[in-house]
C-alpha cells in the first residue's frame, strides 16, 4: 500500500532558470519535500504519504538484468511522479544525463503511460537514493533496457489512479472512463476532469497491484517511438543548463589538486611557501593517496584552496613538490606493447574452446594470422570532473557530475566517516561522461577538502591536464587472431588471443587476466559459425588505473575480429560483406556451448540470446542502405563491420577516401541498429552519430601513452580528438523498427565498436593498405 | 581598476589583470554559460565575443577586454531566440550540451562575417570547437538552417 504521487518539488535539482544555486538552493526533491509536507511555490500542493513499495522486479530467483543490479528497479509512482494543482506534472529522472538523452527518454516513457501532455511535464533529477528509485548507476547502456518496464508501470499506475478518482467523483464505473492527454474523460456524458483537479484525491488511493496494472498496447503509445524536444534543449542553447563545473554558492571556495605524476606515487617533499603568497590562496591541504587497489578513491597529492579558480591554479603552479614515484615509475608504453605482443604469441589461459583448433589449423589449406593493437584512451568529456561539497551542521551535501550518485554517496560517507543518511548527492548535468564519471574519486577529493573549510563550500575542478594525466584509462590491448580455411576459403579454425590489463585491477589485487565481463564483450561471444574455435587470454599487469570507456573491451575485440574477417575475405578472394555473413553462418541463436556461463552484459540468454539472425539482418540492411557494391571514385573504398554489444546489434559501412598524399577523408557513414524497441528515435540516431565520431577519434588520432610511468599527453593539442572537418558529410542511421516481442537493448555504446574496423576495412578497399595499429596517425602517409 | 562592458552592462574589476576573462565571467559574475574545456584555447568551449569577434576567453586576459564589449551566450539574444539558438533546438543538436554555448558563439561570429557560408567555410570556422559527443553533422545542419531561416 502506498500513495500515488510524490510530494512536491521545492526547487529543481538542476536549476534551469536564471537562478544560481544558493546555499539553500538545491535540495533533495523527495527528502525535503517530505519533511516540509505541503510546499508553496509553483502551486504544487500534494502532500502524499511516502512509502516506497520496494522492488517488484528485484531480488527474484533469477539474478539477471535489472534484478541483478544493486537495488534493482522501483515502479512506485510516488517515487517518480508529482502532479500540481495547476496540472503541472513533475517527473523525476533518477539516471544521470550525460548527453544520451535520458532526461528526455525516461520521462517520455512515464508521460506516455500517464497520458500526460509533454508540454506540461517538467523533469527534475533525483538525488542519489537507490532505496527509493532503484539502481542509479548510469552506465552499461542500461537505463532504458532496465527501467522501461518499471517506468511504464509507474506511469500506468498513476493514470489508473487518476481514472479511478474521476470515476468515483462521477459515480460511474472506472471502466467507463479513460485518461487522455492530461485529463480523464467520461465518454458517455462528455464530462472531463483535468489531472490537476484529480491529483490530490488520487494520491491517497492504493497503487494498483503489479498484476492489475493495465499497460498500453504499442498502438496506443503517444510518445514512445517519437522524437520529442529535449528536456534541456532551451537551457543548453542559452547557457543556463547547469553542469558540475557550474555550481555556485555564496562564500564558495575553489580548489585544484597537484596529483602524483605516476600512479601509486606520493609526495616526498613539499615547499608551499610561494603558493601561500599568491593573492587569493586560502589553504594548502595534503590528500592521502589510496593504496592499491585504487577503487574510486583519491590518488592523493596536494590541494590548493583559493577564492577563485585562477588563484587556485596559480597557487598549484607555485607548489614545489618532489614525488616518490612508487612501483609503476618505469611503465613505458612502447616496452609494454612489445611485452603484450610477446604474450599474445604464446599459449595462454583458455576461455572458450570448441572442436580441435590445433588439428584443424594443421590441416587447413590456407592459414592466416594477424596482430592488432589499440593504446590506452582517455574519455576526455568536454566537462572535466568537478564537484562541490559543503559540510555543515553534520550534513554533507555534494553537487557533482557523477554517473553513479549512490556509489558517490557511499564512498564519501566511508571516507569521511559519516553516516550514509547524512550525505546527500545532488546530480548536476554531466558535460559528457563516457565512463569517466562513473568513478567519483573527484567528489571524494572535494569532500576531503570541504572538511577542512569549516562549513564553507568547496568546488574542486579538474583541469584538462588533470583529466588526461590522472584518469581511469581505457585498457591497452594486443589481439592476435589465427585462422585456417579449406580449399574453398571456408573458415575451419579460429584462434583469438587477447591480452589487456583488466578493470578488475582497480577493485582487487591485480588479477592479470580479463574479467568475465571484459571477455564477454565480443571476445568469447564471437557469434561465428566455425567448428573449431578457441579464445585465450594472456596475462597483463596493470600499471595505471584502468576504467570503463564507452563500449569498453568491445573496442579492441571488435576491431580485431572485424578487421580479421575482412582479411580472411581478401585471402579467400571473396566480398567482405558476403564473407562476414558466411562467418556468422545461418540465422539462429548462437549456442556458445563451451562457455559455462555467458556473461551477456548481465542479462539472461533467454531474454537476450545471441541472435545471429538479428546480426545478419543489420548487416544486410546496412549493406543495402549504403549501396554496398556501388561503384566508388578512385581511391575510395567501402568497409563493413558488424558487432553485437550491450545486447544490441549494429552494422556499419564506412566510405573512406585516401588521397595520393595519404590524406584521409570520410564522405559517408551508414549504420543499421537493432535495439529491440525504440523509445526516442532521434536520440538513438544522435547516440549512433556520436558513437561514430568517438569511434573516428580513436581510429584516427587518440592515444594515451606512458613514459617513465607518466602520461605523455596533456591536453587537446596532443590528445587529439575528431574535429568538425573530419566528420563525414553524411551519417545515415537506419533503425530497425520496434519489435515489442523483444526486450529493449542498449543504445549509448553499441554504435562505437564497429566504426574503427569498418573504417580500416574501407581504407584497405581504397588503397590495399591494412591498418592493424590504432590510431591510424601518420600510417597512411608512409 | 579595469572597466568592462559585459552583455551591455558596465562592470569594474579590481584584481589580477592577467586572470583569464573566463574565470572573471564564471567565478565573479556567475555567467557560467561560458565553459572551461581545456584552458589553452584548443577546444572552443569558452568562446565569447569581444567587440563582435569570437575569442577564447580562457586565453584572453581580463586586461585585454578593457573597454571592449564582451558578449557571452547569456547576452547573445535577450529571449534566447537568435536564429542559431532556434536552429540548434530545431535540429536537436545538443547531446550533453556542454560545448554548445561555445559552438553557438563561434557560429554567430561566422554568420556575421559570412552570412551564407559553404560547408567548407563552416568547417574552417568551427574547426577550433570540439564536441566530444560528436554532434558535428548536426552543427553543420543547424548553421545551414539558421542561414535559411534568417
Amino acid at each position: 500500500m502506498t500513495s500515488l504521487i510524490n510530494t512536491p518539488v521545492t526547487e529543481p535539482v538542476i536549476p534551469s532558470a536564471n537562478d544560481r544555486i544558493t546555499g539553500e538552493g538545491i535540495t533533495n526533491v523527495s527528502r525535503r519535500g517530505v519533511l516540509k509536507g505541503i510546499v508553496a511555490g509553483g502551486g504544487l500542493v500534494l502532500a502524499a504519504r511516502i512509502m516506497p513499495v520496494g522492488r517488484p522486479f528485484a531480488q527474484t530467483a533469477t539474478a539477471y538484468g535489472a534484478a541483478a543490479m544493486p537495488h534493482g528497479t522501483v515502479n512506485a509512482p510516488s517515487a517518480f511522479i508529482s502532479i500540481a494543482k495547476d496540472g503541472t506534472v513533475t517527473i523525476v529522472c533518477h539516471r544521470s544525463e550525460m548527453g544520451q538523452g535520458v532526461r528526455t527518454g525516461m520521462p517520455q516513457i512515464v508521460a506516455d503511460e500517464l497520458e500526460a501532455d509533454w508540454s506540461r511535464v517538467r523533469v527534475v533529477n533525483a538525488t542519489g537514493d537507490e532505496e527509493k528509485y532503484g539502481n542509479q548507476d548510469t552506465d552499461g547502456s542500461r537505463s532504458t533496457r532496465h527501467f522501461m518496464p518499471a517506468m511504464r508501470e509507474a506511469g500506468a499506475s498513476a493514470r489508473m489512479m487518476l481514472e479511478q478518482t474521476a470515476a468515483k467523483r462521477w459515480g460511474v464505473d472506472p471502466s467507463e472512463v479513460s485518461a487522455s492527454n492530461h485529463e480523464v474523460v467520461h465518454k458517455a456524458s462528455g464530462r472531463k476532469l483535468g489531472y490537476g483537479e484529480l491529483a490530490e484525491e488520487a494520491a491517497i488511493l492504493e497503487v494498483p497491484a503489479k498484476d492489475q496494472i493495465k499497460l498500453k498496447t504499442p498502438d496506443q503509445f503517444r510518445y514512445i517511438g517519437k522524437g520529442l524536444p529535449l528536456a534541456d534543449g532551451f537551457d543548453i542553447t542559452v547557457g543556463k543548463a547547469m553542469y558540475g563545473f557550474d555550481t555556485w554558492m555564496e562564500g564558495m571556495n575553489y580548489a585544484v589538486v597537484a596529483r602524483p605524476p605516476v600512479f601509486g606515487g606520493k609526495v616526498a617533499s613539499l615547499d608551499d611557501s610561494e603558493a601561500k603568497k599568491i593573492p587569493g590562496v586560502l589553504k594548502i591541504v595534503r590528500i592521502e593517496g589510496t593504496p592499491a587497489p585504487a577503487k574510486f578513491m583519491p590518488l592523493g597529492g596536494v590541494a590548493v584552496i583559493a577564492k577563485n579558480t585562477w588563484a587556485a591554479m596559480k597557487g598549484r603552479d607555485a607548489l614545489k613538490i618532489t614525488w616518490d614515484d612508487g612501483p609503476h615509475k618505469s611503465y613505458d608504453s612502447e616496452a609494454y606493447r612489445a611485452q603484450m605482443e610477446e604474450t599474445a604469441r604464446k599459449p595462454a589461459k583458455v576461455v572458450r574452446n570448441e572442436g580441435d583448433v590445433d588439428a584443424a589449423l594443421g590441416k587447413a589449406a590456407k592459414k592466416l594470422e594477424a596482430e592488432y593493437y589499440i593504446p590506452h584512451l582517455a574519455q576526455a568529456p568536454m566537462e572535466p570532473p568537478a564537484a562541490t561539497v559543503r559540510i555543515k551542521d553534520g550534513k554533507c551535501d555534494v553537487w557533482a557530475c557523477v554517473q553513479a550518485p549512490q556509489i558517490t554517496r557511499t564512498d564519501i560517507a566511508e571516507k569521511l566517516g559519516m553516516k550514509f543518511e547524512d550525505v546527500t548527492v545532488h546530480v548536476t548535468l554531466l558535460g559528457g561522461g563516457f565512463g569517466r564519471k562513473s568513478k567519483p574519486d573527484f567528489a571524494v577529493e572535494a569532500a576531503l577538502l570541504a572538511k577542512e573549510m569549516n562549513g564553507a563550500p568547496v568546488k574542486l575542478l579538474w583541469t584538462r591536464e588533470d583529466d588526461i594525466r590522472h584518469g581511469y584509462y581505457h585498457t591497452v590491448s594486443a589481439e592476435r587472431i589465427e585462422a585456417g580455411m579449406d580449399a574453398n576459403g571456408k573458415p575451419v579454425a579460429w584462434l583469438h588471443r587477447s591480452v589487456a590489463p583488466s578493470i578488475v585491477s582497480i577493485f582487487a589485487p591485480d588479477p592479470k587476466h580479463q574479467g568475465a565481463f571484459e571477455l564477454g564483450m565480443g571476445l568469447v561471444d564471437v557469434p561465428f559459425d566455425i567448428p573449431n574455435l578457441r579464445c585465450e587470454n594472456g596475462e597483463a599487469e596493470a600499471h595505471a588505473r584502468i576504467g570503463w570507456f564507452r563500449s569498453v573491451s568491445n573496442i579492441p575485440h571488435a576491431f580485431a575480429i572485424q578487421s580479421f574477417a575482412a582479411e580472411m575475405a581478401h585471402a579467400a578472394g571473396k566480398d567482405q560483406k558476403d564473407y562476414l555473413l558466411e562467418l556468422m553462418g545461418p540465422a539462429r541463436v548462437a549456442e556458445l556451448k563451451s562457455l559455462d556461463t555467458l556473461w551477456n552484459y548481465g542479462e539472461s540468454t533467454k531474454m537476450y540470446p545471441v541472435d545471429v539472425g538479428r546480426l545478419r539482418h543489420v548487416t544486410e540492411l546496412v549493406a543495402e542502405k549504403a549501396g554496398w557494391g556501388r561503384k566508388v571514385p578512385e581511391r575510395h573504398g567501402l568497409g563493413i563491420a558488424a558487432h553485437r554489444s550491450f545486447v544490441t546489434y549494429v552494422a556499419t559501412v564506412v566510405e573512406a577516401a585516401v588521397a595520393e598524399d595519404g590524406t584521409l577523408s570520410i564522405p559517408r557513414i551508414d549504420v543499421a541498429i537493432d535495439c529491440g524497441n525504440v523509445v526516442n528515435p532521434d536520440r538513438i540516431r544522435s547516440q549512433v552519430e556520436g558513437a561514430c565520431i568517438m569511434g573516428l577519434s580513436l581510429a584516427l588520432s587518440s592515444e594515451i601513452s606512458f613514459k617513465d610511468g607518466r602520461v605523455v599527453q596533456g591536453n587537446f593539442d596532443d590528445y587529439v580528438v575528431a574535429r568538425i572537418d573530419q566528420a563525414p558529410r553524411e551519417i545515415n542511421v537506419h533503425i530497425v523498427p520496434s519489435n515489442w516481442d523483444l526486450a529493449p537493448g542498449g543504445v549509448g555504446e553499441p554504435g562505437l565498436p564497429p566504426l574503427a574496423p569498418a573504417l580500416t576495412n574501407a581504407i584497405f578497399a581504397a588503397t590495399g593498405k591494412r591498418i592493424r595499429t590504432l590510431p591510424i596517425g601518420e600510417q597512411l602517409k608512409a | 581598476m579595469i572597466k568592462l562592458r559585459i552583455n551591455g552592462q558596465e562592470k569594474q574589476f579590481d584584481g589580477d589583470g592577467e586572470m583569464p576573462l573566463l574565470w572573471y565571467l564564471r567565478d565573479e559574475l556567475g555567467l557560467t554559460g561560458t565553459k572551461f574545456g581545456c584552458g589553452i584555447a584548443a577546444c572552443g568551449a569558452c568562446t565569447v565575443h569581444l567587440d563582435g569577434e569570437a575569442v577564447r576567453s580562457c586565453q584572453t586576459p581580463i586586461s585585454a577586454a578593457e573597454n571592449a564589449a564582451v558578449t557571452t551566450i547569456e547576452g547573445l539574444d535577450p529571449q534566447g531566440n537568435h536564429p542559431l539558438q532556434k536552429a540548434w533546438r530545431d535540429v536537436a543538436v545538443p547531446q550533453c550540451g556542454y560545448c554548445q554555448a561555445g559552438q553557438i558563439m563561434q557560429a554567430a561570429a561566422l554568420l556575421k562575417q559570412t552570412p551564407s557560408p559553404s560547408d567548407e567555410e563552416i568547417d574552417t570556422a568551427m574547426w577550433g570547437n570540439i564536441c566530444r559527443c560528436g554532434t558535428y553533422t548536426r552543427i553543420r545542419a543547424a548553421i545551414r538552417q539558421a542561414v535559411k531561416g534568417a
